[in-house]
């Protein structure tokens, strides 16, 4: 475990890192821009993480005639998937971090600037500069947005206090663990867990094992209570052997049956009401319920329920012609909204793209998810599905998939856990290079 | 990057079906985790005999006899024939 010494000294180089790259961004010439050959068909993506640049990547892979310009508003890309492992002192910011020169090495052209409109009819999308790029085909891969109105008293300002660390922003991340850091022992940490449909299901959970893991060794008279919007979550028999086993008593789980619905946060008073009870917290992490990227409901791709409905096939929305939307952002059966499926997704969306470029029928076909939880240093757990489209939506293939055995040996949890690094060492690098 | 792995029809003209992307997530055709198996380059019949020995639990594994079974023979012999092909 690092020191805490180390960990801000290493904070402060990444922060002074980040600022030479963000300004060196800035002030370099432009990046020679791969040439659009005039007329080829403009595939424009909108948000560069784990569907966008994955689908970016395997435009260009399958087919070079097809120009592809991928807007991002970050320069740098926090990958959410085991970020939790930065409050347990297993992996680093770094750790998790990537740039966009990956990307631009493989031809593709990269935009750093927000999407702030989208015109279906003129097919065009409005920059934050007001500069607008056309296109033939849009793929909306911009991940999710937090719904700060749904909990009174929180608010996107109040996530400087509580932070939700949910999105691919790092400096939440870091506050998180900055606080954890500084609290006094025998303080409680508060997590709040949302509803689903929400982004990587089991990732509340496997915060409240990371921010335990650290309890237990640097501040052992700590609690950590989750206070649920759910009345049972995804692998709760294994978190919940896992918990007893590793972090005895140290971890409380408050579903609505025992203390009803989350009713207000404090943030001054450091409370959360649930309808019956009252948290006094030293730390909070407030995951709020989710949404689609705000980008998706103006381009009028997002339904009722804030999400957006697709064509299992092609993921071209069932609102919008010409509009794809990927990953998290997009409502795909029971495909979940994780890292993998979203790369997945991106590579199955370029695919049919190509096809209906050259006017040809695209095919379906099966997909893959498959996501670790990193509950100790030695001990993860999964969860895994096999996935095709019947019938407009993706169902689970019935007898494939699943989550790890109870009461595994360690030999197997310790395995699960190298497989969950190795996994994102190897995504990661075939996403952004 | 992993394409999609595709049957093969022999037609060669028309877009091939996909049937399966998601292999590459972790079995990555260059430059994968060495924690992880490499499949390219490996032969066909090989990759066939684990992911049967996968799907039977003869072989035991953490997540691989999960994935095995939502795999056809037929799928698992063009994933097989798409990775011996790749160097
Ligand atoms: C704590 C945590 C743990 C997780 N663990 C795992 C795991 O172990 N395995 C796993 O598979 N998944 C995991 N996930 C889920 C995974 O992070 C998401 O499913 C994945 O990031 C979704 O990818 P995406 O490309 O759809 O969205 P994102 O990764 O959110 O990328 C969207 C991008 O779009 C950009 N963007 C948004 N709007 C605009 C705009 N208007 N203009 C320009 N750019 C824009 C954003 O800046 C962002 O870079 C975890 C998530 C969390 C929060």
């Amino acid at each position: 475990m690092r020191e805490a010494g180390g960990t801000a000294a290493n904070a402060k180089n990444r922060r002074q890192f980040l600022r030479n790259a963000v300004a060196a961004a800035a002030t370099a010439a432009p990046w020679p821009l791969p040439l659009i050959a005039q007329g080829a068909p403009h595939v424009v993506i909108i948000g560069g993480g784990f569907a966008g640049a994955s689908c970016a990547r395997a435009l260009r892979k399958d087919n070079a005639g097809v120009g592809v310009t991928l807007v991002e508003r970050q320069h740098i890309y926090t990958a959410p998937p085991l970020c939790n492992g930065i409050l347990g002192g297993l992996r680093t910011l770094a750790d998790q971090q990537f740039g966009y020169g990956g990307i631009r090495a493989a031809g593709i052209r990269v935009v750093n600037a927000a999407a702030t409109a989208v015109n279906p009819h003129a097919r065009s999308v409005t920059l934050g500069s007001g500069d607008k790029l056309s296109y033939d085909r849009l793929v909306i891969a911009a991940g999710i947005e937090l719904r700060f109105d749904a909990i009174a008293g929180y608010s996107e300002a109040v996530a400087e206090q509580l932070p939700h660390a949910w999105t691919s922003d790092g400096t939440q991340i870091m506050l998180l663990q900055r606080q954890i850091e500084a609290m006094e022992d025998g303080g409680l940490v508060a997590i709040t867990a949302p509803a689903n449909p929400a982004r990587c299901p089991p990732a509340p959970y496997e915060r409240a094992s990371m921010i335990a893991y650290f309890l237990k060794r640097r501040k052992p008279r700590s609690k950590l209570v989750i206070i649920d919007a759910k009345d049972q979550f995804t692998m709760q028999a294994l978190f919940q052997e896992a918990w007893n086993a590793l972090y005895p008593g140290l971890i409380e789980w408050a579903p609505p049956s025992k203390g009803g619905d989350i009713a207000s946060i404090d943030a001054a008073k450091k409370t959360i009401n649930t309808d019956f009870d009252t948290y006094n917290f030293a730390v909070a992490s407030v995951i709020p319920p989710q949404k689609a990227a705000a980008i998706a409901a103006r381009a009028g791709v997002a339904d009722r329920t804030g999400w957006c409905p697709v064509d299992p096939i092609t993921f071209e929305s069932l609102l919008q012609k010409n509009i794809h939307v990927i990953g998290d952002a997009a409502l795909a059966g029971a495909m979940p909204k994780s890292a993998f499926a979203a790369a997945v997704e991106g590579e199955l969306c370029a695919s049919a793209i190509v096809a209906l470029i050259a006017g040809k029928t695209p095919a379906g076909a099966k997909l893959l998810s498959n996501c670790y939880s990193l509950v100790g240093r030695d001990y993860a757990i999964s969860d895994t599905g096999v996935f095709r489209p019947v019938a407009g939506q993706y169902v689970e293939v019935a007898g494939a998939g699943g989550v790890s055995p109870l009461d595994g040996p360690p030999a197997l949890r310790a395995e699960e856990a190298r497989f969950a690094h190795a996994w994102f060492r190897t995504a990661t690098r075939e996403t952004f290079g | 990057m992993c394409v999609l792995v595709v049957v093969p029809t022999g037609a060669g003209a028309a877009p091939l079906p996909p049937v399966v992307a998601g292999c590459c997530g972790c079995h990555a055709v260059h430059g994968g985790d060495r924690a992880l198996p490499l499949l390219a380059g490996r032969s066909a019949s090989q990759i066939v005999a684990e992911m049967k020995a996968f799907r039977t639990g003869a072989r035991p594994a953490t997540v691989m006899g999960r994935i095995a079974k939502g795999f056809t023979p037929d799928e698992i012999a063009a994933i097989a024939a798409w990775y011996a092909g790749q160097r």
